[in-house]
């Protein structure tokens, strides 16, 4: 189990610092210089280009701004936007907290939802799993913008239940504004989710262990809970772990959709202000979010089951 | 005549029911966006104030959004580029794709090793990320989008053939076919792909799916294809018409998308082979048997009683 | 002659295929246990012998339909409700699995199979019911109880596994074991011991035992009588002791046959032709008459009745004529 933990973190650690060079090496290499940013449509003298290009490194060799950066992201120092000026920390954190608030609302949604729709799928099987079935085939295909505009129309204008766009005041307000994105990035998921489950328990409810534990008189309760559900955790685990990880990439879109000012809209803000300092970290920290919810899945499957806790035997 | 009609018997044993319907729509779509000039009743990015938010009627069978332009044509003309750029994705991810998982299955080793390594680490960045880094870039725009699908679909549709094409790899006819002298281009091109074919076609439409997917996203968010433009993904994120309560010439591109993804997953699970969901197939006639006493014994956890 | 502990009478199961047609998988099975009785039921696969041991615990596949009777201990098992059928299941009957691998839930403890059912339907303690759990897998042979406990099914051997599954079976002391091809998974070697100690400790509590196996030897070594069975009926019954002597009926002295001997030098084994088939693909005659080298014209139309005969039960209209032809060779 350790040597498991101590592995996935290797992995993890290895893929981030990755890609923190492709993220940094690639935006450093992009044609037309970062110090265009801030001059605009201007032409400046040869004097002042060289001033910006040395207030922001650009001088020196990319490998030692690599470094510097590096350095200063360990520090808690993400450097400095471009546009506003502001500590990209700051501009970070104040989205960070939305961000995590929405996915954690949406995954909520997406666990109670996809597992109570995949399990009655499952265990009754005929026209209900049926009518499941064809309610997650369309759900599956349901792109988050698609259901923010239907939400938006339904919810927000014609019955004017939640708000548009943006958030409300103190915890309540915040909440309230993010119930309809929270929804519109859980319908994919939901569909997703309730597919594996409902397969992973019909695969289960058909093991012969199943049958001992019938034949031994469990009531069917237990033989549910302690058999036919506990194993069918893995693949429902790394399902979850995919979609809370797909879910962060979604609130690039879902954030916008809706006004929502967290790091979803901050990244598509700054990619279109070429604010490259903010999309830097934003684009780490969303890499950073998916590895996580990846190894994290990985994890809880070993504890899960007991043949998977070899480390490398999943990779 | 003979040769249609073998055609379509062998389309519908392969598609199945709900498989002939969605490859009819996918047809309509596609027949719509080929034939667009010919088909749209109106110029798309003709505009006339006077038809602001017009409802349908003879002049506008679907109406037409705010500044007057014709909705159907919009929507005919949207499938265009709608369907364009994730063709392009899936053409190109396949062309490096197939022969990157061929070089893998063959080889095996470190070969397999290296290659799949590569994979799992562009894997962990999600598509869409790296779609939006990419725009940053180079500025917004369909090419720059259509790119970084392609590089971020390059391992889906990889392993996939990489998996298939493996187990032919491992099959006896292939040992049979290299002991006879044929050389490993001829035996990979000729027989190995040409048996996974169904599988990579398969997959390939669904992936055609998610790119489709993903690039009205970037579409809506106006990082790939620009505003006036006619394009799906960009008419839903029409706001000042969601917001007005003009739900038609948001909502009817939105389900254009979901059809059109819908169809392609049915088309594409049924051509690589997946059986047909239970509720599909023809139902069991009314057997005694299932008010026996006896029948939900086998697995009583699954009754509702 | 004391009440049996196992009744079944013309028990019959058939199943609905896909395309709905019916499919009869057991046809008409009589058969009784006594109390610590070992009855051996054999035959090829596809006989109806595992079917026979899943009708027995109502754990039938999805379609199946049932008819006749199972009565254990006076009490119709086909119409017990679920609280009946729990408790029946839970201290009555014991069964061990052919394929422990697959059998034992891979993901939880050894310890946690073993006292689930104490635990949960008998309000056991769980310390006490882990005592008893170690005391049983030391009688099955199992060294060091205690660590074993702790273990995962993947983490021991299928030797191993399958006596864990008998101590399972053990600890809730039912009064009739059903073992279905409980060695058939496991190594040879390990076979003969894994059935000592499921005979020695049935012997010992006095249990009865329903004993599935496609190998005639092992049932004769362990039970007191044998039911050989073909496409879903059985075919001759009669005790363990004259088995060898006066088996009767073709297919079972076709059994007898394909198995070498050491005593006699064969100079070519007999085997039966054919294979064996289910009981919905045979014929309106008897099912074993396209395989029989007896059979007459009328085997193939006449289904022949389950009759006495010298002192057991055969299925042959021609019995009479192959014993006193049998009878006349030897002599």
């Amino acid at each position: 189990m350790t040597r498991l933990l101590l592995h996935r973190l290797g992995g993890l650690l290895t893929t981030l610092f990755l890609s923190s060079v492709v993220i940094f090496g690639s935006l450093y290499l992009a044609p037309g210089s970062p110090e265009n940013v801030i001059f605009g449509s201007r032409t400046p003298s040869a004097a002042a280009r060289a001033a910006v290009r040395h207030r922001l490194h650009l001088d020196q060799p990319l490998p030692v701004r690599y470094w510097d950066w590096l350095t200063g992201v360990l520090h808690g120092d993400l450097g400095t936007s471009m546009v506003t000026g502001q500590p990209v920390a700051d501009r970070v954190g104040s989205g960070l907290g939305t961000t995590l608030l929405l996915v954690l609302m949406t995954m909520v949604l997406v666990v109670l939802i996809g597992l109570a729709m995949g399990l009655t799928a499952a265990l009754l099987p005929g026209r209900v799993d049926g009518a499941v079935n064809a309610a997650t085939s369309v759900s599956v295909t349901v792109p988050s913008f698609v259901a923010s505009a239907l939400l938006i129309s339904l919810f927000a204008v014609k019955l004017g239940w939640f708000p548009a766009s943006g958030l409300g005041q103190g915890f309540g307000g915040k909440v309230d504004g993010l119930v309809l994105p929270a929804v519109a990035l859980a319908i994919l998921s939901c569909g997703f989710l309730a597919r594996v489950t409902r397969n992973a328990v019909r695969d289960q409810l058909e093991r012969e262990h199943v049958q001992t534990a019938l034949v031994r008189g469990l009531p069917r309760r237990t033989v549910l809970r302690s058999h036919v559900l506990r194993n069918a955790l893995p693949p429902i685990v790394t399902a979850v772990g995919l979609l809370t990880a797909g879910t962060f990439a979604s609130t690039l879109v879902v954030e916008s959709a809706f006004a929502v000012p967290g790091i979803g809209q901050l990244t598509i803000q700054s990619v279109a202000q070429k604010d490259f300092p903010v999309v830097q970290a934003v684009a780490l920290l969303l890499v950073a979010a998916f590895v996580v919810c990846n190894a994290a899945s990985d994890l809880i499957q070993a504890v899960v089951d007991p043949r998977l806790r070899e480390a490398g035997s999943t990779s | 005549m003979n040769r249609t009609k073998k055609l379509w018997q062998r389309a519908n044993t392969t598609l199945g029911r709900s498989g002939m319907l969605a490859g009819g729509f996918l047809l309509v779509v596609l027949l719509a966006a080929v034939l667009a000039p010919l088909v749209a009743p109106a110029d798309p990015n003709q505009s006339s104030l006077l038809d602001s938010y017009a409802g349908p009627s003879g002049a506008h069978l679907l109406g037409a959004d705010g500044i007057g332009r014709d909705l159907l044509s919009r929507l005919i003309f949207g499938a265009r580029t709608s369907l364009l750029g994730p063709a392009l994705v899936v053409g190109v991810s396949l062309l490096l794709g197939i022969p990157l998982a061929l070089l893998a299955s063959w080889y095996g080793g470190w070969v397999d090793g290296v290659i799949a390594r590569v994979f799992d680490l562009v894997y962990a960045l999600p598509g869409l990320l790296l779609a939006v880094l990419t725009v940053a870039l180079f500025g917004p725009g369909l090419t720059p989008a259509v790119v970084a699908l392609s590089i971020a679909y390059i391992p889906f549709l990889a392993r996939i053939v990489r998996a298939a094409a493996r187990q032919q790899r491992v099959s006896p006819y292939v040992d049979a076919l290299a002991v006879q002298g044929f050389g490993v281009l001829r035996i990979t091109v000729r027989h190995i792909l040409r048996n996974i074919v169904p599988v990579v076609v398969g997959q390939a439409a669904i992936a055609f799916g998610y790119a489709l997917l993903d690039l009205a996203s970037l579409s809506y968010l106006g990082l790939a294809v620009q505003a006036p433009t006619p394009d799906w993904g960009v008419m839903v994120s029409d706001s000042d018409a969601l917001l007005k309560g003009y739900w038609l010439q948001v909502l009817a591109p939105g389900v254009l998308i979901v059809l059109t993804v819908l169809a392609l997953t049915v088309v594409g699970a049924r051509i690589s082979g997946e059986k047909p969901p239970g509720y599909l197939r023809r139902r069991r006639p009314a057997g005694a048997a299932l008010k026996d006493r006896a029948e939900n014994d086998r697995t009583p956890v699954g009754a509702a009683a | 002659m004391t009440a049996p502990l196992l009744e079944l009478a013309g028990l019959t199961v058939d199943i609905t295929t896909e395309d709905g047609g019916t499919r009869t998988l057991l046809d008409g099975i009589d058969l009784s246990l006594a109390p610590g009785e070992a009855l051996g039921l054999v035959g090829e696969s596809g006989s109806g012998k595992s079917m026979t041991m899943r009708a027995v615990t109502r754990l039938l596949p999805r379609g199946a339909a049932v008819s006749g009777a199972v009565r254990y201990d006076g009490a119709e098992v086909l119409a017990m409700d679920a609280g009946a059928l729990r408790r029946y299941r839970d201290r009555e009957v014991g069964l061990v699995f052919q394929d422990p691998r697959a059998h034992v839930n891979p993901t939880r403890r050894i310890g946690a199979f073993l006292i689930e059912a104490l635990v949960r339907n008998r309000g056991v303690g769980k310390r006490e019911a882990l005592a008893r759990a170690a005391a049983v897998l030391a009688e099955v042979g199992i060294d060091d109880p205690q660590r074993r406990l702790r273990q995962y099914p993947h983490e021991v051997s299928g030797g191993m596994l399958q006596r864990v599954m008998i101590a399972s079976v053990l600890l809730a002391e039912p009064r009739l074991i059903l073992a279905d091809e409980p060695t058939t998974a496991l190594d040879v070697t390990i076979q003969r011991e894994v059935v000592g100690i499921l005979d020695r400790l049935r012997r010992e509590r006095g249990m009865g035992m329903v004993f599935i196996t496609h190998d005639l030897d092992l049932a004769l070594a362990v039970c007191g009588r044998v039911a050989v069975m073909y496409a879903g009926r059985i075919v001759e019954l009669r005790s363990a002791d004259t088995l060898h002597e006066r088996a009767a009926h073709p297919y079972t002295l076709g059994l007898l046959g394909s198995r070498p001997s050491i005593d006699e030098r064969a100079q070519r084994l007999t085997a039966i032709p054919g294979r064996p088939v289910s009981a919905f693909e045979s014929g309106p005659g008897c099912a074993f008459a396209p395989r029989c080298g007896f059979a007459t014209a009328q085997c193939e139309t006449t289904p022949p009745a389950l009759a006495e005969f010298d002192d057991g039960l055969v299925r042959c209209s021609r019995v009479e004529e192959i014993h006193a032809a049998r009878t006349e060779a030897t002599a």
